[in-house]
C-alpha cells in the first residue's frame, strides 16, 4: 500500500508519546512472562548436556533416572520423529542431539519430574557414553581441507578444490569492472578484520510451559518473537496438525532475533506427551549463553580503491562467516550489505560459510551486516586518513540515494542516507573539540527492512471503542504504535483503542516479530483495517440517511454528507454508529491480510567520540550521537529507544562482548558475569536525531528502525579508537588486553 | 532436607511459608508465594532483575535464601504502588518510555528506590552507578537513567 497521495497530511495522534498500554502491568510486576506461568499439575523439565565440542553418542541408558521417585518422563532423541524438511530436522536435531552432540551445551537428554531437585537428580542418572572427536571453533580452520568434519554430507555443491566438507554456502553479489575501477584509484588499502560471536543477551532466558493431551490436542505457552513459526516448527516436530496447537506468546525480556526459533518447547512438548502432564521448561543463564543464539563470528577481507579526492572507484570484499553446527546462510546478508551506503560502479562481495563446533547461530538484530560493515567502514576510514580526507564529505561523496543501484541488485528508491549524513554534518557534536588520548569516529549503517504475513482485526465495540487483535509479540512498544495508527485513522482518541496480541487459534498468520517489520507492516494492515471499518461506517449511515453509500465521506471521527448535493444531515460519530449497529446490520469490524512489500531500506549514522588509557587500554565511550531515517516516527520515544538500545548493543559488541573458546572446545565465560553486557555506568546519554524521509511503500511513510542502530557502532567506535591511539585495530572486541597488546607493538 | 517454616512481612503483610534450607529467595517469592514480579535474569547475582529490599537494604533475591526472610520485612515490586496510585518512579518509566521489554523493570525500579531513599538528589553518574547492578539489554539506559531523575525531582517537590 503506497503512501497517501497527501503526503503532507497533518497527524493528530501519529507523532505523539501517550502511554504504553501494557505500561502498568510492567511496572507493577503484573505482566505475565515466560517463566511466570503455572499450570495444574505442572512438571518441571530439566535438560542434560553435552560436555564435549564434539562427540559421538554411542549410547544413552535412561533406566536409573526413569526409576527414581517422582521423575515422570525422560525423553531423548529416540522420543522424535524425522522430520522431511532438511532445516526443521536441523532445528529438531539442535534442540536434541541424534547421534552427535556437535558442541558444548547440546542437549541430549531431558527429564521431567515433580520437583527441580529431582529432576536435576536425574540428569545426574543419565548414563551417556561418549566417544570424543576432534572440534573445531574458528571460522578460519573449519574452512581448511584437513579440519574436523562437524557434519558429514552437508557442503555446499560444487565445493572448490582445497576446502574443507565444512564449507555450506557462497554467495556473490556485485557489478562492474573491478580491474578497471581499481585502476583509477589514487590509493587502494586492503585489510583484513576479525569480529568474535556475541549473544543477543535478552535478560529473560528462554521458559515454556507445555500441555498436550491425550486426545492429541496441545497448548504450549512461551517467550517468543513468533508464535506461528514455533507452532509450525513444533506441530512439523510432534508431527501433529498446526491447528491442534494453539500457542501462546507471553510477554517477552527480550529477543533481538534470538527467539525467533525454538531451543525448549519442542523437548517440553515431548515431555508432557510422554508424561501425560503440563511441563515448564526454563533455563539457566548458562543454557541460555551455551545452546541458544549467539550471531555468527567473521573473518573479512576488504579492499577499497579511492580517487585523491574521495571518490571510490573499486570496492571488494570477501567475508567468511561461522553460524555453529548446522547450515547457516547470514553471510549472504553479509555479503549483500557491506557496500550498500555507496554509490559505486564496481563492487563485489563475495560470502563463505561454514560449520563449526558452536551453539546453532540465531538471528541478532540486522543478521550478517554489522560486521560486514565494521570492515568496510573501518577501511574506508583509513583511506580518508592517508587521503587527508573529512570522513563526513567522502561519505557524502559516494552515497547511495535515490536510483542507485544498489551493490547487492535492487536500484534504490526514496532514502534517507543523504539526509542523515548532512545532518551529522551540521550537528555540534561533529565540530567539538577532543582531548588528549581521544578520537572520533562514524560508521554508516544499513538494513533491507521486511514486510511479510500479517493479519490484523479491528471491531468496534457497541461504547465506541475499538480492539484490535493483531498477532506479532509487542517486544518494545508496538501495541502503542498500532493502537496510534488506528486511532489517527479512525479519527477517535488514543485511548479509546486497545491492542491485543492474540495467541495462533486466534488470528491468522504473522511472520516472525524481525525484519523490523511490526510496527511497519501490522500497522499498514492496521490502516487498512481501519479503511475497511469505515467504508463499513459509511454504509450504514448512509442507509439511515437513504443517500448513496459513496455520497458519505469519513473525517475525524465523523460520517458526513459529501456535498448540498447528498442533502444535509448532521455528521454522526463512530460512537453513534457503533451504539446502533445493532439495529443497522450488525456488529461492525475491519480487517486486513497481506503479505507486505515496501518495507523501504533504512540507513543511520554513529557519531563517537572515545578516550582510550594507555595505561589500561580502557576504553570509555563520552558522546554519542545516533542519525537515522525511521521514515515517519509513529511512537519517538519508542523510536528513541532502539536507536539508543541498538546503539550500546554494538558499543558492547565492539569493546568487550565476545564467546571465548579454550583449547578444549568448550565455553568460558557462559555467564552474565564473565560475558559482560554493557551496564549504566560505562555509558553516557546516547542522543538521537530522528529524519523522517517517508517511505513510498506506507500509508504514512514508516519504515522500520528496529535493526538498523546496531550495524554502525561497531566501525564507529573501532575507528574512533584506532585514531585516538593512531593505530588502527581489525579486531573485535577491542577489550583492555588487545588494546595493550596492540599497543606494545606499536613502534 | 526437611522443609523449614518461615515467618516474615512481605510487602506488610505477616506472610508465612516453608521452603528448603537451600531455597533462594526469589524461588519462594516466585514459585511458592505467586509474586512473580521478581525475575530470574541469571540466578548468580549478576543482572539485578530480581531485586528486592530485605530490611530496606537493596539485595538480589537470587543471592539470599528463604530462610533469611524469618522475621524480616521483605519489599517487592509488588508492593511499590500504594493501591492504584503508581509510585512517581513507577509513573515516571511509563511517561519517559523506560521500558522496552520490561523484564528488567521490576528490579531497576526496586533498586531506583532505594536509591533515592538514600539520596533523594542524586547525580546522573551517582544514578548510573548505583544502577550498574541492574542489567537491561533493550534501552541503553538513557531513558531509564533520564525517569529516575524525574521521578527524584518530583519526590523531592522540585
Ligand atoms: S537473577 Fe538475581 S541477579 Fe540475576
Ligand atoms: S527493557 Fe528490556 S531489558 Fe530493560
Amino acid at each position: 500500500m503506497a503512501l497517501d497521495e497527501n503526503g503532507k497530511r497533518i497527524f493528530k495522534v501519529v507523532g505523539t508519546r501517550p502511554p504504553r498500554p501494557d505500561g502498568i502491568d510492567k511496572v507493577t510486576g503484573r505482566a505475565m512472562y515466560g517463566a511466570d506461568a503455572t499450570a495444574p499439575g505442572m512438571l518441571q523439565g530439566h535438560i542434560l548436556r553435552s560436555p564435549h565440542a564434539h562427540a559421538r553418542i554411542k549410547s544413552i541408558d535412561t533406566s536409573e533416572a526413569e526409576a527414581l521417585s517422582g521423575v515422570k518422563a525422560v525423553v531423548t532423541a529416540k522420543d522424535f520423529g524425522l522430520p522431511d524438511d532438511e532445516s526443521v530436522l536441523d532445528v529438531q536435531d539442535n534442540c536434541m542431539a541424534r547421534d552427535k552432540a556437535l558442541y558444548d551445551g547440546h542437549p541430549v537428554a531431558a527429564v521431567a519430574a515433580s520437583s527441580a531437585a529431582i529432576a536435576k537428580k536425574a540428569l545426574k542418572l543419565i548414563k551417556v557414553d561418549y566417544e570424543i572427536l576432534p572440534h573445531v571453533t574458528d571460522v578460519d580452520e573449519a574452512m581448511k581441507p584437513d579440519a574436523p568434519i562437524v557434519q558429514t554430507g552437508r557442503a555446499m555443491e560444487d565445493l572448490p578444490d582445497g576446502l574443507s566438507e565444512n564449507v555450506t554456502y557462497h554467495f556473490e553479489f556485485g557489478h562492474g569492472d573491478m580491474d578497471a575501477g581499481f585502476a583509477k584509484a589514487d590509493k587502494i588499502i586492503e585489510r583484513s578484520f576479525k569480529t568474535a560471536a556475541t549473544h543477543q543477551g535478552y535478560i529473560e532466558p528462554h521458559a515454556c510451559l507445555a500441555s498436550m493431551n491425550s486426545d492429541g490436542k496441545g497448548e504450549l505457552w512461551c517467550c517468543t518473537q513468533g508464535q506461528f513459526y514455533v507452532r509450525e516448527l513444533c506441530a512439523d516436530i510432534m508431527q501433529m496438525d498446526a491447528s491442534q496447537l494453539r500457542v501462546t506468546a507471553s510477554e517477552i525480556g527480550g529477543g533481538f532475533g534470538g527467539k525467533t526459533t525454538v531451543f525448549i518447547e519442542p523437548v517440553a512438548l515431548a515431555l508432557s506427551r510422554k508424561s501425560g502432564r503440563p511441563v515448564k521448561i526454563v533455563m539457566t543463564r548458562d543454557e541460555v549463553f551455551r545452546a541458544t543464539g549467539p550471531t555468527v563470528s567473521s573473518s573479512t577481507d576488504v579492499k577499497i580503491g579511492m580517487t585523491k579526492d574521495g571518490r571510490i572507484t573499486a570496492a571488494h570484499a570477501t567475508l567468511r562467516y561461522q553460524g555453529g553446527a548446522f547450515p547457516c546462510g547470514t553471510v549472504q546478508f553479509g555479503a549483500q550489505s557491506a557496500f550498500a551506503a555507496y554509490d559505486l560502479e564496481a563492487v563485489q562481495t563475495i560470502g563463505w560459510s561454514a560449520l563449526t563446533n558452536r551453539p546453532k547461530e540465531a538471528a541478532y538484530r540486522a543478521p550478517g551486516a554489522p560486521m560486514a560493515i565494521y570492515a568496510v567502514e573501518s577501511v574506508v576510514d583509513e583511506l580518508c586518513q592517508e587521503l587527508n580526507l573529512d570522513p563526513l564529505d567522502v561519505r557524502l561523496k559516494n552515497a547511495a540515494q535515490k536510483g542507485t543501484k544498489s551493490s547487492y541488485g535492487p536500484t534504490f528508491d526514496d532514502i534517507g542516507l543523504k539526509a542523515t549524513l548532512d545532518a551529522a554534518k551540521a550537528h555540534p557534536h561533529y565540530a567539538a573539540p577532543l582531548g588528549p588520548n581521544q578520537g572520533r569516529g562514524l560508521s554508516c549503517g544499513f538494513w533491507f527492512n521486511f514486510g511479510g504475513n500479517t493479519c490484523v482485526s479491528m471491531n468496534l465495540n457497541f461504547d465506541g471503542t475499538v480492539g484490535i487483535t493483531e498477532g506479532n509479540p509487542d517486544i518494545g512498544g508496538s501495541r502503542a504504535s498500532i493502537s496510534q495508527m488506528a486511532a489517527e485513522e479512525l479519527g477517535i482518541p488514543y485511548e479509546k483503542v486497545r491492542t491485543i496480541v492474540a495467541d495462533t487459534n486466534s488470528i491468522g498468520h504473522n511472520d516472525v516479530t524481525d525484519g523490523s517489520r511490526v510496527t511497519f507492516a501490522v500497522g499498514l494492515a492496521t490502516i487498512k483495517a481501519a479503511r475497511e471499518a469505515i467504508k463499513e461506517m459509511c454504509t450504514r449511515v448512509a442507509k439511515i440517511w437513504d443517500i448513496d453509500a459513496d455520497a458519505v465521506y469519513w473525517e475525524d471521527g465523523y460520517a458526513k454528507p459529501s456535498g448540498p448535493n447528498a442533502g444535509t444531515f448532521d455528521p454522526m460519530s463512530l460512537e453513534e454508529i457503533a451504539a446502533i449497529s445493532a439495529q443497522t446490520g450488525g456488529p461492525i469490524a475491519g480487517h486486513h491480510e497481506v503479505n507486505a512489500d515496501g518495507a523501504g531500506v533504512s540507513f543511520g549514522v554513529h557519531l563517537v567520540d572515545v578516550e582510550v588509557d594507555p595505561e589500561t587500554g580502557a576504553t570509555t565511550v563520552l558522546r554519542y550521537t545516533v542519525f537515522q531515517d525511521a521514515g515517519k516516527a509513529i511512537h519517538p520515544d519508542y523510536v528513541e529507544g532502539q536507536m539508543q538500545g541498538g546503539a550500546v548493543q554494538g558499543i558492547g559488541w565492539a569493546l568487550n562482548e565476545e564467546y571465548i573458546y579454550g583449547e578444549d572446545g568448550l565455553l568460558q565465560n557462559p555467564s552474565l558475569l564473565d560475558y559482560r553486557i554493557p551496564v549504566a555506568s560505562d555509558l553516557p546519554n546516547i542522543d538521537t536525531v530522528i529524519l523522517e524521509i517517508p517511505n513510498p511503500g506506507h500509508p504514512y511513510g514508516v519504515r522500520g528502525v528496529g535493526e538498523t542502530p546496531i550495524v554502525p557502532p561497531l566501525a564507529a567506535i573501532s575507528n574512533a579508537v584506532s585514531r585516538a591511539l593512531d593505530l588502527r585495530m581489525f579486531e573485535l572486541p577491542m577489550s583492555p588486553p588487545k588494546i595493550l597488546k596492540a599497543l606494545s607493538s606499536k613502534v | 532436607m526437611k522443609n523449614i517454616h518461615v515467618s516474615t512481612t512481605i510487602n506488610g503483610d505477616p506472610t508465612e511459608f516453608i521452603c528448603n534450607p537451600d531455597e533462594s529467595l526469589l524461588d519462594v517469592l516466585r514459585n511458592r508465594l505467586g509474586l512473580t514480579g521478581a525475575k530470574e535474569g541469571c540466578g548468580t547475582g549478576d543482572c539485578g532483575a530480581c531485586s528486592v529490599t530485605v530490611n530496606g537494604r537493596l539485595v538480589c533475591s537470587c543471592l539470599v535464601l528463604g530462610v533469611e526472610a524469618e522475621a524480616a520485612e521483605v519489599e517487592t515490586i509488588e508492593g511499590m504502588a500504594n493501591g492504584e496510585k503508581l509510585h512517581p518512579l513507577q509513573q515516571h518509566f511509563i511517561d519517559g518510555a523506560a521500558l522496552q521489554c520490561g523484564v528488567c523493570t521490576p528490579g531497576i525500579l526496586v533498586a531506583a528506590k532505594a536509591l533515592l531513599e538514600k539520596n533523594p538528589n542524586p547525580t546522573d553518574t551517582e544514578v548510573r552507578y548505583w544502577l550498574a547492578g541492574n542489567l537491561c539489554r533493550c534501552t541503553g539506559y538513557d531513558k531509564i537513567i533520564k525517569a529516575v531523575q524525574s521521578a527524584a525531582a518530583e519526590m523531592r517537590g522540585a
